[in-house]
């Protein structure tokens, strides 16, 4: 452990109607691994845009090396030596290595002022090779994968020579032998004295490479611990705050008849010999790292992106699904996961919005029947009890919990009987959480399907009766809620038997 | 919440609307006109000022629907020229007139269906680059066919299209007709669920695909109806001129966007009335209208209505970062 | 080491257009030998001069993600007013008249710069409005007449007969502003971030690009060479019309895509840009050759640019296939057994 390179105090932040931060304090020594842990919605996120200078705290000091310091923006937190890697990194897709590597403080001739691309090609490469990567530095960055992408973002911060390095989930996206890969490049800055902030949701990161651990909960700090001298269930509890078991209200419903059965569904590139069935009343969970192709199979499901082989039997009969309304069409329904961008018309009406996918139905001839569709839309807001002033308020001016049952609302206005909702509860505050928790278990009381994709390994322990776990575009099991613990599923989420599923992929049969 | 509570909640949100400042900006033109020219407030010259380039009106309303779904076409102009060219060389084959026209429409419809055709279901082809292409393609046609000739000859009734007049009111026939269009796509946008789906893509065209909206088949039906529009303006265009060249129709594309934009229509989607497009065409005609009896040249009129394109939409913009800035500090 | 495949198709693209390119000539050379003779050429190069320095600014607009539709009406006023300047002071050099059409057009590209840039319109509508505004604005300051060979001076004229080392001045003004271009594009600072702007908008800015200033840049950029190109039109055509290069932002947006720039941005390279110009000289040149008649010219541009958008389309589409099949092979290479 060496000096305290960087010092929060008392760091509080506003957004609107939510409290983001509150009087946060945190610390960072050189030459550590420092964890920073919490729930989705914990406050992580905006702790590290504060450190890199997106976002200004409204109360608090940050100390740089014993000195107060304000980072206005993220050049100047460059020039602090504070770099970050995110997990799906923000590169120039059409450029190289050595671009991404070195736009913004590139490598100049001395009087020309002309760019020594020589010289970057090779301190490039030289990087690249310190992380024990052999890319060609001329590589255009769009055409790598994941994994690759975030050893340029690594390579791009050692060459401001950073200091202080966050890191974002890096492993979120990676197998387990890329993970291991980055703990042991991790370990090797470490000891040239970096200080590294590590956020994960894996525990088996943490005790593999961190030296202490941070807990945020709801924007307060829970504490501060050396990671030899906490255990896995404490930190857990820290966490979370309170029992598991209580936030996860799933009645047990005796499972009705299969609504819908998927047999070897294949895309190329994303995923292979997908094989589960799903029954009325039933959860079923589906668990998985980012980027192992859960979404990719929902969307396959929902007619996004549909499969390139394989079959999709709704109540027995088999379906053709080329377009989402032809999953519609069959009684499926999608919550998709990026709400902004995939789920919700910011500037249209709450009315407008929840009617939007079953416009058919509410019109008489083609022309629109207001009255129709305000009797659905109020009473969809006060069933799922959306806190707006009118169903005529723009979606824009309501809070990221009341946004989410907003698109829940438009789901459930469609009266489908299979919902698949990726990650439903994302960044959602608690008690928006709870309330779609309670939905999902009276849907499935009613006789609804539901598959439920989420990485919130409590989420999936707590609501699924049976949770499919995927790993590299397979499936590597499916367990029972009783089979099930956190340790198995993560064990499955990385590792997988490949031997058996080269066989399986050969002979072209499903694993049920 | 009863129906009534929300229907008076419905009527509070339509404080503001961006017609009524077109509306007192007409207003405001139309007095300036009445004070230069003692003649301009008579009952023939106003309805004829009014059906001055009304042709070109008729592509506006397809116009305002493809600019709220998020999309552009710059190939209108060009589709008219070939309908035009193709219709008048029916009829000089010896094509009955009203089948002549049936073939400028089903010319407008084949050209926007293509544009449309590529549009939608070739991903990542954007709306600019296919109809920049047809702007060339459909008017390089027509030269291909007709060179640098004109064609007419086409029977006299034809021209009362035009020119006529409804009975013995004054009021001309080709305004009357365009006021129906007016009607069947303000209705088509505002009142039905084609419509709100047309704002849906606009809005956000991933989240309408999520939503089960049939994003491709309502891009190409726009396209298309721009396609049908440029058909039937270049039946009304053709009957003004009297006779047909490729190159009529030169630079509408142009006019046309602005007074959909002018009339409150958003480039970048979501945003748009078929109102404001009436309005902002009356306004325009009021301008030029204007600078036509003070001779001022038609040029001077190409640098007013870029000014104003531009002026509609960066003043809200500067505003809106102004304000933003303001909040911050 | 392993070479990233999207290089090395973006390689393959310009050699695809070279092959074209020879495979088109020798076929017209086959129809009329005359097309293959050095006077032909060096006509076809004269031709392309004007379009291929304006869609060499085209093309730093294009790859922002932008597109300057205004760049015709540039040229046209730009034009206009370098002849009435020539026509008043006969004594002028023409290398200063060149410089004019740099700083004027300049001047002209700098304003919709601002409009882009500060203004936040959308740079189609921004362009087109502007192409109105500059068209007018020529209209007016030509009081709707147009200048003649007889009213330039002969230095002037010069600048399109006169001829170094065998080539025409134009060619030459031309092949200097392509190796400068080159150099900007590749191996300046600011020549790269025009780059990252157009691939990202939101990391540019993020690390630091001064990204308002690299949108105004690059349309005052595509005004510049507009101007010149306005000037040397005049010079080539010896007159100054209203409606002089009416529809030829279609051409320098043809030869653009032609040239593998893409039209959502990010991509894009100079000597793509040169090659994409002189096909479509090349095609112009060649059609009275082989007895089409120039009433074809247009609707051959607009296929040309469907089909070229369509290829770039279908190589984009091409190379994410080949990246999940490589995707698929590697997980299975990785873990072996």
């Amino acid at each position: 452990m060496g000096e305290r390179i960087l010092e929060l105090r008392g760091i509080s932040k506003f957004f609107p109607g939510i409290r983001a931060l509150e009087r946060v304090d945190f610390d960072l020594e050189a030459g550590e691994i420092h964890a920073l842990v919490g729930e989705n919605g914990a406050g992580k996120s905006t702790l590290i845009k504060i450190i890199t200078g997106v976002h200004q705290p409204d109360e608090g000091e940050i100390f740089w090396r014993g000195q107060r310091v304000t980072i206005p923006n993220p050049t100047v937190a460059s020039r602090y030596e504070i770099a970050a890697v995110y997990q799906q990194p923000a590169s120039f897709p059409h450029l190289s290595i050595t671009e991404n590597i070195f736009m913004g403080h590139p490598f100049l001739r001395p009087l020309s002022r002309r760019l020594d691309w020589k010289r970057m090609h090779e301190k490039a490469r030289e990087l690249l090779q310190s992380l024990g990567s052999d890319l060609d530095p001329r590589t255009p960055v769009g055409t790598l994968s994941t994994a690759q992408r975030q050893i340029v973002e690594i390579a791009k911060a050692l060459s401001i020579n950073a200091r202080i390095l966050i890191m974002d989930e890096p492993t979120a996206a990676l197998t387990k032998r890329e993970a291991e890969e980055l703990y042991r490049i991790m370990r090797e800055l470490r000891s040239r004295g970096t200080a590294i902030i590590f956020i994960s949701h894996r525990f088996e990161d943490i005790y593999e490479v961190a030296d202490r651990v941070t807990v945020l909960r709801d924007g307060k700090k829970v504490g501060t611990w050396m990671v030899r001298d906490i255990a896995e269930k404490d930190l857990v509890r820290a966490m979370v705050g309170r029992e598991i078991t209580q936030l996860f209200p799933k009645a047990q419903v005796s499972p009705g008849k299969e609504l819908l059965r998927v047999e070897g569904l294949s895309k190329t590139g994303y995923f292979a010999n997908v094989s589960f069935t799903l029954h009325a009343g039933e959860i079923l969970g589906i668990s998985g790292l980012v980027g192992s192709g859960r979404t990719e199979v929902a969307h396959a499901l929902f007619g996004i992106a549909p499969a390139d082989r394989g079959k999709i039997f709704v109540e027995g009969k088999e379906v053709t699904i080329r377009n989402p309304l032809d999953a519609i069409a069959c009684g499926i329904g999608y919550l998709p996961e990026d709400r902004l961008q995939q789920g919700l018309f910011l500037p249209m009406s709450i009315n407008d919005n929840i009617t939007i996918a079953i416009l058919d139905s509410l019109t008489r001839r083609g022309w629109l029947q207001p009255e129709r569709e305000y009797e659905v839309s109020s009473k969809m807001l006060e069933l799922l009890q959306i806190k707006a002033p009118s169903i005529f308020s723009p979606v824009s001016s309501l809070s990221g919990g009341n946004q989410q049952k907003v698109v829940v609302a438009k789901l459930l206005a469609a009266r489908l009987r299979i919902l698949i909702l990726d990650e439903p509860t994302h960044g959602v505050d608690v008690g928006a959480k709870a309330a779609i928790h309670q939905i999902m278990s009276d849907l499935a009381q009613e006789g609804f399907g539901i598959i439920m994709i989420s990485s919130e390994m409590p989420e999936i322990l707590g609501m699924s009766d049976r949770i499919l776990v995927m790993c590299e575009g397979r499936v590597s099991g499916i367990l029972t809620r009783e089979e099930a613990t956190q340790e198995k599923l993560m064990e499955m989420a990385v590792n997988i038997d490949w031997a058996k599923f080269r066989e399986m992929d050969r002979v072209g049969v499903g694993h049920a | 919440m009863g129906l009534e509570s929300i229907r008076m909640q419905r009527v509070k949100s339509f404080s503001f609307r961006w017609e009524w400042l077109l509306f007192v900006l007409i207003l405001g033109a139309f007095f300036v006109n009445v004070r230069l020219s003692p003649h301009f407030w008579n009952y023939r010259s106003f309805m004829d000022a009014l059906s001055v380039f009304l042709e070109a009106g008729f592509m506006v309303f397809p116009m305002v629907m493809v600019l709220v779904a998020g999309d552009i076409d710059v190939s209108v102009a060009s589709i008219t020229a070939l309908s035009s060219v193709l219709m008048a060389l029916s009829h000089k084959a010896g094509l009955p007139m009203g089948l002549a026209l049936c073939v400028a429409l089903l010319v407008g419809v084949a050209c926007g269906y293509w544009n449309g055709f590529l549009i939608s279901r070739v991903p990542n082809l954007s709306a600019i680059i296919v109809t920049l292409a047809g702007f060339s393609i459909y008017r390089g046609i027509a030269y291909i066919l007709l060179g640098d000739k004109a064609v007419s000859g086409f029977p006299s009734w034809y021209a009362y299209l035009a020119w006529g007049y409804i009975g013995n009111t004054g009021i001309p026939f080709m305004l009357v007709a365009f006021l129906c269009c007016a009607l069947v796509y303000g209705l088509l946008l505002h009142r039905t669920a084609f419509g709100r789906k047309v704002f849906a893509i606009g809005t956000n065209r991933t989240a309408a695909l999520f939503s089960g909206v049939p994003v491709a088949r309502i891009r190409q039906i726009l396209f298309t109806l721009n396609g049908l529009m440029a058909g039937v303006a270049a039946i009304f265009l053709t009957s003004k001129l009297g006779s047909s060249r490729p190159n009529v129709a030169t630079g509408y594309e142009l006019e046309v966007i602005a007074i959909a934009v002018l009339g409150g229509a958003s480039p970048s989607g979501g945003k748009g009335s078929i109102l404001g497009a009436c309005l902002a065409l009356v306004l325009m005609r009021l301008l030029r209208y204007g600078m036509g009896l003070r001779n001022i040249p038609g040029q001077v009129m190409m640098v007013v209505i870029g000014v104003v394109l531009i002026g509609v939409v960066m003043v809200p913009n500067l505003v809106a970062s102004r304000r933003k800035k303001v909040t911050v500090s | 080491m392993r070479r990233g495949n999207g290089a090395q198709i973006r390689r393959l693209r310009e050699l695809g257009i070279l092959v074209f390119i020879v495979i088109i000539s020798l076929l017209v050379g086959i129809r009329n030998p005359r097309f293959l003779t050095f006077g032909n050429l060096h006509d076809m190069l004269l031709d392309t001069a004007v379009l291929s320095v304006v869609a060499a600014g085209m093309m730093f607009v294009l790859v922002t993600g932008g597109i300057d539709l205004s760049a015709e009406s540039v040229l046209a006023l730009t034009g206009m007013v370098a002849g009435i300047l020539i026509k008043d002071h006969p004594y002028l050099s023409p290398v200063l008249m060149l410089l004019f059409g740099v700083v004027f057009g300049g001047l002209l590209g700098a304003v919709t710069g601002l409009v882009v840039a500060k203004g936040r319109v959308l740079p189609i509508i921004a362009t087109l409005s502007m192409m109105y505004i500059y068209r007018g604005i020529t209209f007016i300051v030509s009081r709707g007449e147009w200048i003649d060979a007889h009213e330039m001076p002969e230095s002037f004229k010069a600048l399109a007969t006169g001829r170094i080392f065998g080539f025409s001045n134009l060619i030459a003004v031309a092949l200097g502003v392509y190796v400068l271009l080159y150099y900007f594009a590749n191996h300046t600072r600011t020549g790269r971030e025009i780059y990252a702007v157009g691939s990202n908008l939101e990391a540019a800015r993020i690390i630091g690009i001064p990204t308002d200033f690299i949108l105004w840049l690059v349309y005052t950029l595509s005004g510049a060479l507009s101007g010149l190109g306005g000037v040397m039109w005049v010079a080539r055509y010896a007159s100054a019309q209203n409606d002089t290069a009416a529809g030829f932002v279609l051409t320098v947006v043809a030869a653009c895509v032609l040239g593998g720039v893409s039209i959502s941005g990010g991509a894009g390279t100079i000597p793509g840009v040169f090659l994409g110009a002189i096909t479509i000289g090349i095609i112009n040149n060649a059609l009275p050759m082989i007895r089409v008649s120039p009433f074809w010219k247009m609707a051959l541009q607009g296929i040309i640019i469907l089909v070229a958008a369509l290829v770039n389309v279908a190589i984009a589409r091409n190379l994410e296939r080949a990246q999940l099949r490589e995707r698929e092979t590697l997980r299975m290479v990785r873990y072996g057994a």
